[in-house]
């Protein structure tokens, strides 16, 4: 896409009136047209902000200008050394973005000042923490054919294991208590660069290193129902008890000496191809190609098998674009970054609402190239889409979250082993995180199948699921009710959740905790955006 | 006297295979079974008993042979026509509850020396099951001459009998032999202190070997397969560990014992398994899966008959693992000698065990009685039995809620 003529848009609130179209909810892999009743709050995304004009100019610049107590890369790097580079993982950006992706123009340049500093001993890392190994085709994509060639084969180009004995080292603890794990070729290196691609506020800073290089030692810190209940919310860092500890642990990783470079990048919310355009507008801005684009793509959807569809989508790329990029300092490179990521995704809203409507996409980070089952679901809602707020949820305590979405009993058995047991044996048990962190949590994380299929397969870790869920631990405890609209109904009642058969039938159910004339409010995401709520 | 008798009738008998084939439960309409009034059975010796049988539970084996898919096996141990139904209920000439031990040992067909079996108590195993003074029978409700308890008459041997203690309903009492094959089969594989175990099945016998290893022989963990949302609710009732759905039971075997396993994500068999697992099922795929979830060393207990099938026994080979049948009862050396049937009179007390029978018939209704039994599950029964006493219709039992 090319840089609009007009300044983009920011977001915006519509009230709903009688002339207002039915509102385009994503249901899964398809959509919904909703007509709300009037007085509904719509929100909307702000439009794709201007994107860097010379990316690859401002990735050499960002390097040679570090911010905050750093020198330039290339006065970092010499001969002899040892160098390390990592990375985000499979489940940033999302949809994953049309080549080049951002990662491989920042390690292509950081690679180019390697060569030409005389360092020789350079490896690369997909910092996953405890997610899925990337394919190959995957790594590719991230880092481009011509790096992957270069370091792959020899075996310097690779996903973290976070549960190999002789990879990680322990670093120290926080002044808490904390455990920081982290990868041992990271923590040996003479420096660490990390490449990051900020999606969300969520991301990027000492998270990146902290969680992204740690093992489950480390991250069951901070990935615990009591601390995501405290992270309100945990796209806001500063009120986020989540990025406390994580920048607790960065400490003692400055302390134990480990050097590390940060680059961060934040893309503009251009998610969805030009076939697709109507996804990035408002609806009574549809025009005849927009309003054919969606008939056709919605009866194609109608009639072809679920596998098709998730092709369908899964082999969309985003056009993405850069809009910012800078380096140095972790925290000095992070306030830039959030900054950069306000700038584009915040919205402000009046107040709390009774009722918060969302359509949930076919994709959450946990789930590209993959099935969004039912736990996910959970978590893209209750711990994503419910989270992207400042100030104060946009549901009020005690309101009614309404998602949109099939919520098949559907699981990927090589990426989500663990999932299908902890939604056939935990959620069958208890849906409280609490509960099912003291009862379940060390059996599966210690699961020696689970371990092996996370090391040599491509399976998220054995613990994943239950951070899915605890994810959601705060909205858990905010909601009153949360019913799920067009989902399974056996699969929603095993979430703990409510099933409705329409919109219209789940405004009703919600009566009975919010009464009968509730205010409504439909978060219109993706593209992405964040409230900041007064 | 009326009763349901079975005939040795070759095409009858195909022609009830095809219908179940083509529906589950419609063999009976078609086959050699038939409803009539026979005359007095003779008693076969002066020992013998008449008795007035009350309530007869239907049988997995009773459905496999009026569904036309009993093994060939039993040719030679039965002789026609025979009254099935061997869950009995039934008065004797006092008017007292009884329930019959069927098993037709040397002592009821009047040989002596008794066999070892014998002897020593274990009349499931008896040796001389065609011989002495009875025609061919492996039990009563199998055997021309002591008719079963599908008709409202039949003839006992002392021996058999049980009186039925006063706090025990009919209905209790009617699970009492079912019960008892469950418990010798959850007592045949010795202690199970701390072991795995696992269940396949939770049909009548699936419930009862459940009932039978909580209360006597509890492992670590006892996992259930059960199909059906009853059955369920029956085996937790019963006491197991967890219930899962059957397709999900290699998966909560794996999951429990934390060991490896083989395939991708997807599970294909496990690389550890259960220490015990009891098929009370018995078909090939159930037991086939048995073999698939059962640790190297381990042991399968196959609790529901079994008839011809073809699998893949390379595992039993390859892991070791012994395959046992449990059949009927006798002494139970784990309970220390005791009689399978006296610990089948305790549980069906303690356990209540009347509430598993989800329906009643007159004989009249026969083929309705025997559809229902056939497909139990699918229906939310566990167990349906023939009602003989002044009662000829049918009652719906309330079921108790599980615990």
């Amino acid at each position: 896409m090319s840089a609009p003529k007009r300044a983009p848009r920011p977001g915006f609130v519509l009230d709903v009136d009688r002339s207002t179209p039915p509102t385009l909810m994503w249901h899964g892999e398809g959509f919904r047209l909703e007509k709300f009743p009037v007085g509904t709050r719509v929100i909307y995304a702000p439009e794709p902000v201007n994107p860097l004009v010379d990316p690859r100019g401002a990735i050499r610049h960002a390097l040679a200008n570090p911010v905050g107590d750093s020198q330039p890369l290339a006065s970092l790097l010499f001969s002899g050394m040892k160098l390390t580079i990592a990375f985000d993982d499979i489940s940033l950006p999302l949809p994953p973005m049309e080549r080049p992706d951002i990662r491989q123009m920042i390690i292509e340049e950081v690679l180019d000042q390697a060569a030409t500093a005389g360092v020789d001993d350079v490896e690369l890392i997909a910092a996953l923490a405890l997610h899925r190994r990337m394919t190959e085709a995957e790594l590719r994509h991230a880092v481009g054919d011509r790096v992957y060639d270069a370091f792959a084969p020899s075996g310097r180009l690779y996903n973290h294991d976070a549960e190999d004995p002789d990879g990680m080292v322990f670093l120290g603890e926080t002044k808490h208590g904390e455990k920081v794990q982290f990868s041992k070729r990271a923590a040996e290196s003479d420096l660490l660069v990390y490449v990051n691609i900020n999606l969300v506020a969520m991301n990027g800073g000492w998270k990146s290193t902290a969680t992204g290089l740690a093992g489950y030692q480390g991250i069951r810190h901070h990935h615990n129902p009591d601390t995501l209940r405290a992270s309100k919310s945990i796209m806001d860092k500063d009120n986020s008890k989540f990025h406390d500890i994580n920048w607790r642990m960065g400490t003692v990783i400055r302390e134990a000496g480990v050097k590390i470079f940060q680059i961060e990048s934040t893309i503009n919310n251009d998610a969805f191809p030009s076939s697709m355009n109507f996804l990035q507008k408002r609806e009574w801005e549809w025009n005849a190609r927009d309003r054919a684009s969606f008939v056709a793509l919605s009866k194609t959807l109608d009639r072809v098998p679920s596998r098709t569809k998730r092709g369908i989508f899964h082999a969309t790329k985003a056009p993405h674009k850069m809009t910012s990029v800078q380096a140095g300092e972790v925290e000095a490179v992070h306030e830039l970054t959030i900054a950069q990521v306000h700038k584009q995704q915040l919205v402000r809203v009046e107040g709390q609402t009774d009722i918060l409507t969302m359509g949930l996409p076919y994709i959450g980070p946990y789930n590209v190239n993959s099935i969004m089952n039912p736990v996910l679901v959970m978590c893209l809602g209750l711990g994503y889409f419910f989270n992207l707020y400042r100030k104060k949820p946009l549901v009020r305590e005690g309101g009614v979250l309404i998602m949109s979405h099939p919520t098949p009993w559907e699981f990927h058995p090589v990426h989500h082993p663990s999932y299908i047991d902890f939604f056939e044996q935990v959620l069958a048990d208890t849906t409280d995180p609490s509960t099912m962190e003291a009862k379940y949590e060390k059996q599966y994380a210690e699961d020696e199948w689970y371990r092996h299929l996370y090391r040599t397969s491509y399976a998220y870790h054995g613990v994943h699921p239950f951070y899915m869920w605890y994810w959601g631990s705060h909205a858990l405890e905010h909601l009153g009710k949360v019913i799920i609209v067009g989902g399974d109904p056996k699969s929603v009642r095993r979430l703990g959740f409510t099933p409705a058969s329409t919109m219209r039938d789940a405004l009703e159910m919600a009566s009975d905790v919010v009464g009968r004339d509730p205010s409504i409010t439909h978060l219109h995401n993706p593209p992405i955006f964040m409230c900041e709520v007064d | 006297m009326k009763a349901l008798r079975y005939h040795r009738k070759p095409v009858k008998y195909a022609a009830s295979r095809l219908a179940s084939s083509l529906r589950t439960g419609s063999g009976a309409a078609y086959g050699p079974l038939d409803l009539s009034e026979p005359k007095e059975l003779a008693l076969p010796s002066a020992e013998w008993v008449r008795v007035r049988p009350q309530l007869s539970g239907i049988c997995g084996s009773d459905l496999a042979t009026v569904e036309g898919r009993s093994s060939r096996w039993f040719e030679p141990i039965v002789s026609f026509p025979f009254v099935p139904g061997h869950e009995i209920m039934a008065l004797d000439s006092n008017d007292r509850r009884v329930v019959i031990e069927p098993a037709l040992g040397c002592v009821s067909r009047g040989i002596t020396p008794p066999c070892h079996w014998c002897a020593s108590g274990n009349l499931g195993r008896c040796e001389r099951i065609t011989f002495g003074c009875l025609r061919p029978g492996l039990q009563s409700g199998f055997c021309a001459d002591t008719g079963g308890g599908w008709a409202t008459e039949m003839v006992a041997h002392p021996s058999q009998l049980h009186a039925v203690p006063d706090e025990l309903s009919d209905l209790d009492a009617v699970m009492i032999e079912p019960a008892a094959c469950g418990i010798h089969a959850a007592m045949s594989a010795g202690s199970l202190d701390g072991a795995v175990v696992a269940v396949i099945g939770a049909g009548t016998l699936g419930v009862l070997t459940v009932s039978a290893l909580s209360t006597w022989n509890r492992p670590a963990h006892l996992i259930v397969g059960a199909k059906y949302p009853e059955q369920i609710r029956a085996a937790r009732a019963g006491g197991a560990t967890e219930v899962v759905e059957t397709n999900g039971l290699l998966r909560a075997v794996r999951r429990t014992v934390g060991c490896l396993a083989v395939g991708d994500g997807d599970l294909e068999r496990l690389a550890g398994g259960a220490d015990v697992v009891f098929d009370c099922v018995g078909s090939g795929a159930s037991i086939d899966n048995a073999l698939r979830m059962t640790r190297p060393g381990g042991r399968i207990v196959l609790v529901g008959m079994a008839g011809p099938t073809n699998i893949d026994l390379t595992p039993l080979w390859h892991r070791e693992v012994a395959l046992a049948g449990a059949y009927a009862y006798g002494t139970e050396p784990f309970l220390n000698g005791r009689r399978t049937f006296d610990a089948a009179i305790e549980l069906a007390g303690t356990a209540q065990l009347g509430r598993l029978v989800s329906a009643t018939y007159p004989l009249e209704r026969y083929t309705e009685a025997l559809d229902h039994a056939a497909n139990a599950g699918k229906r939310g029964a566990i167990k349906v039995a023939f009602d003989l006493r002044a009662q000829p219709k049918r009652t719906t039992l309330t079921k108790e809620p599980s615990a």
